[in-house]
């Protein structure tokens, strides 16, 4: 782990010190894990969706190379002009030529995960060019300086005074605001005037179709539609990933999407961009940025399939109580837990970790990622690569010693028994980050193999 | 350059063709009254719905609920009255910036989702049903199928430069899930069902 970036346990230990909001956090995202049951539960064919879904995109996957051969041409012919980017700066360096090219200083950009995985905006900034982000919850950790915290509900970390206090410095809304609905007013006035001078838009891509050569961008703001159907250059971005074979299978993504990340039917707006509209040029980059990577790692080939719904945050006990900006990675919680080694093993190899390995994240998967075994795998690869932390090495060739002896691990379970017993302070210190935030459980009189033994005497 | 190392890596690194499910799923254990299932999803995510008898209807009850509203305009010819003038086309989309209603036929209607299908030929452009601060579609109830798939079928192969499935009006719940209708698009969204 690099000295500059703090690691998630750092990273939760701030979240954590205010118990309240984590409380609150916690909250809030079982709620949404609850929305999403009732909607999931309400279609009787919910299981069989998902695994057409999953089956779907492993077919994909595994011919991937021909379909984005047919995407591209199919989209050429309806006119769309299409580029490749090998990484994150080539992505950059092809929005910012396509901006230079028509004179732009000034872009409207509704929720792209990919560019806050390219660091778009940054890049655009530092060449001079302004970007606005359109959807409510971006604009206001834009505002706030921050990244998004969570993929679908970006600023799902922040309170509501404070986001009043956000749009009194910037929007000039009176001091001490917080009703949503008078915040969310003085945003629609503040970025309808955006959309309304903005000769650029870019937006992200939910799914591209080869057979026709469209894409489909869905939003509950109209923001990205807003942005591209006002702007004379439309910039759509997408990872390779995103292609679908036919627009059928739309039937099958749209129905799981929107109830996996927070139980509504559908998002507002299903929006099917085929061909730029007379006068407008449109443009869709593809971009790699490691993906050909993942594929080749058969274990965590898999996780390409992921729609970014959202639903393995909400559900994840972890990210529930260390918050979005604890994984600092674009994608947050189990899911970019596993997508973030993939580009820098070093960096992010305190993420896999951030898991209880409940499994939970895969069971509400709409398209069936093993995501939990995929973390566990992630952690045996870190490992042995020697990119663990140090204290997990030695816990760990500990607990292989102790495990690997029915006679050591008897006499350590009594002796840990006996230690929460009469000297509790031993584990209930500041050396323990277990016991940070939290109590030590009460003590078993017995082992489960003494009981056993007694009961069947 | 990238195009190509990207494709050499896929082709390299993509595991053995995995043959695509043929059927979608239709085996739907539960029948549905379209009309009342669309009815309930609509007004449950925030959209209103009339059933009325005749255009006529359609006509005086749009002229009742805007009547404080300035700028109305229709894309379907039939309704056009002297208080909802017919769609002009100007082809800079910023012309409609001040439209308050915006009136559409839908010739698709989702009842599990209230999901209403439009292509650009009926947004007159395509700002439009966005732009506005009231959006009004009308769906036959012959219009009507029971899921996306079915949609889908009906979609077929058709060709469009742009179409969107709309469900409801613009909205947000991103300050602490607190749900505002009006977020960028529209403020409303209110749906004739006809026979």
């Amino acid at each position: 782990m690099s000295g500059a970036t703090k690691t998630h346990p750092e990273l939760s230990e701030t979240f954590n010190q205010d118990e309240a909001r984590v409380d609150w956090h916690d909250e809030t995202l079982w709620w949404i894990r609850q929305k999403r049951d009732k909607s999931a539960g309400s279609i009787p064919e919910w299981e069989t969706l998902r695994e057409k879904a999953s089956q779907i995109k492993d077919h994909v996957l595994s011919e991937l190379a021909g379909y984005l051969v047919s995407f591209e041409e199919n989209a050429k012919a309806n006119g769309i002009i299409v580029h490749w980017a090998a990484d994150a700066l080539e992505h950059n360096q092809i929005v910012h030529s396509i901006l230079e090219k028509h004179g732009i200083s000034q872009m409207v950009k509704s929720k792209s995960m990919l560019t806050e995985e390219c660091h778009l905006n940054e890049y655009l900034e530092q060449k001079g060019i302004g970007v606005i982000d359109s959807d409510l919850g971006e604009r206001i950790v834009q505002l706030a300086k921050e990244p998004p915290s969570h993929i679908v509900l970006p600023c799902i970390h922040k309170k509501k005074e404070e986001i009043g206090d956000l749009f009194h410095l910037h929007l000039g809304v009176p001091a001490g605001t917080s009703d949503p609905q008078i915040l969310t007013e003085a945003a629609r006035q503040h970025l309808r005037e955006t959309f309304l001078t903005r000769k650029a838009a870019l937006t992200g891509v939910n799914f591209a179709i080869a057979e026709t050569g469209e894409f489909v961008v869905c939003t509950n703001e109209g923001n990205a539609d807003m942005g591209a159907h006002l702007a004379d250059v439309h910039i759509a971005c997408m990872g390779i990933e995103k292609i679908i074979p036919k627009r059928k299978h739309l039937g099958v993504f749209l129905r799981l999407l929107a109830r996996s990340a927070t139980g509504q039917p559908v998002t507002t707006y299903s929006s099917h961009f085929k061909k730029p509209r007379k006068g407008q040029e449109m443009h869709i980059v593809l971009v790699d940025n490691g993906r050909t990577v993942q594929m080749g790692r058969e274990d965590f080939r898999a996780s390409l399939k992921c729609i970014r719904c959202g639903a393995c945050m909400n559900t994840c006990p972890v990210y529930r109580r260390s918050g979005g900006h604890s994984y600092h990675y674009a994608i947050s919680g189990p899911i970019g837990a596993i997508l973030a080694p993939n580009l820098d093993r070093e960096k992010y190899a305190d993420l896999p970790f951030a898991s209880t390995l409940c499994g939970s994240c895969s069971n509400v998967c709409p398209v069936k990622i093993d995501i939990h075994q995929q973390l566990y795998k992630w952690r045996q690869v870190i490992v042995k690569e020697g990119y663990a932390a140090s204290s997990k090495k030695l816990s760990m060739k500990l607990m292989t010693f102790t495990l690997s002896s029915p006679g050591v691990y008897r006499t350590a379970g009594k002796a840990g028994r006996w230690v929460l017993k009469h000297i509790p302070f031993a584990v209930n210190n500041q050396f323990n980050p277990w016991y940070k935030q939290r109590e030590m459980p009460a003590v078993p009189k017995e082992s489960f193999g003494e009981w056993y033994k007694k009961e069947n005497q | 350059m990238s195009r190509d190392q990207i494709l050499a890596a896929l082709r390299q690194n993509q595991p053995e063709p995995v043959p695509l499910p043929l059927a979608i799923p239709t085996d739907r254990e539960e029948v549905v009254d379209l009309v009342t299932k669309f009815k309930t999803v609509a007004e449950g995510i925030g959209s209103t719905i009339y059933l009325p008898d005749n255009l006529q209807e359609i006509q005086t009850t749009i002229t009742s609920i805007f009547s404080k509203e300035k700028r109305i305009l229709t894309t379907v010819p039939e309704l056009v009255s002297p208080d909802i003038p017919l769609f002009q086309l100007n082809e800079d989309p910023h012309t409609y910036a001040d439209v308050d209603v915006a009136i559409f036929n839908s010739s698709l209607g989702v009842a599990e989702n209230s999901a209403l299908w439009l292509t650009e030929d009926q947004m007159g452009i395509r700002v439009l049903p966005f732009i506005t601060q009231h959006i009004v579609i009308l769906i036959k109830i012959s219009g009507l199928v029971a899921d996306m798939h079915t949609a889908y079928q009906k979609i077929g192969t058709a060709d469009y430069g742009f179409g969107t499935f709309i469900a409801g009006p613009s909205k947000t719940a991103d300050i602490e899930q607190s749900l505002v209708l009006g977020a960028h698009g529209p403020r409303s969204m209110t749906i004739f069902m006809y026979v």
